[in-house]
């Protein structure tokens, strides 16, 4: 008798465990699959051919401000984490919340953005730029691709709080929140390896 | 406000970037030894982690989506850091 309570209870408690499911659109994953292999290639690309390049490499990665890539680090994980918890408030049926947790995390990454083309900035006035030199070829082609995909989820993020608004209060539905913000932490992914590559490694 | 485990997650990874920033402004992996490289890249493996598990949620997603995309960026930074090391 206690051997089938044991097995009820187990059930039961199988039965409360959240579906195994992929959040957001099954499309935006295979997306999330195919850009992150393509920044692996570039990364091991970068990491390859530093070697032939190694005083080269060390020398020019000496202009990088690593504070700055920490900044923009510490911008990206925030904005993420606020994305996050926007899909948490919006799943509860908090829209206040969770618009504003949105707008922090867009502002996150806007303020990546604005500190980006800075640093760019900084650069063109020292003169340097994609013809620099074979790091700074790396360093343009890996941050600028980055840049591209931080303003597509910007965009996107940008969507779904219009979307948000439009939708009744009673009803909200996370489904485009939680595909763009799937969308959001590839972003954030790809910068945890490129600042230390780019900006760190010695 | 109610702090919830992402919130926890939020705080590890800017404890860890500080961690590589300090690594990396010091001038700590100038000195030859390979354990500080090891040791940023180690810490971009685990805040990748918490990212694809957390942030991304696939602690709760169907197992093969789980491990192909924690294997897909393993792999990345592992070639990463045998560059690195053949460097």
């Amino acid at each position: 008798m206690r051997g089938v309570s044991r097995v009820f209870s187990m059930s039961a408690a199988l039965a409360e465990q959240p579906s195994r499911r992929l959040p957001g659109d099954l499309f935006i994953w295979y997306i999330i699959l195919l850009e992150g292999a393509t920044f692996g290639v570039l990364f091991l690309a970068f990491a390859f051919t530093r070697l032939w390049h190694l005083e080269l490499f060390n020398e020019s990665q000496q202009r990088l401000d690593v504070s700055a890539g920490a900044l923009n680090t510490a911008l990206l994980l925030t904005a993420s984490w606020c994305v996050a918890r926007a899909v948490l408030a919006v799943r509860a049926g908090r829209r206040r919340p969770g618009l504003a947790w949105l707008g922090a995390g867009i502002l996150g990454g806007v303020g990546f953005v604005v500190f980006k083309l800075l640093e760019y900035a900084e650069k063109g006035a020292e003169g340097i730029g994609l013809s620099t030199n074979l790091f700074f070829d790396f360093y343009f082609i890996l941050t600028g691709f980055h840049l591209l995909h931080v303003l597509a989820g910007l965009l996107a993020l940008g969507m779904c709080g219009l979307g948000l608004l439009r939708q009744p209060r009673n009803a909200l539905n996370a489904h485009a929140l939680e595909t763009a913000a799937a969308f959001w932490h590839l972003v954030d992914l790809l910068w945890l390896v490129l600042f230390p590559l780019v900006y760190v490694l010695r | 406000m109610k702090l919830q485990w992402l919130d926890f997650i939020w705080m590890a990874l800017l404890a860890a970037t500080g961690v590589t920033w300090w690594l990396g402004a010091s001038g700590a992996l100038e000195s030859g030894r390979f354990i500080f490289t090891v040791v940023v890249f180690a810490l971009a493996w685990l805040k990748g982690l918490g990212v694809l598990l957390e942030f991304m949620e696939l602690r709760h997603a169907p197992a093969a989506w789980r491990w192909a995309l924690v294997a897909g960026f393993s792999v990345i930074v592992a070639g990463v850091l045998l560059a690195a090391w053949l460097g």
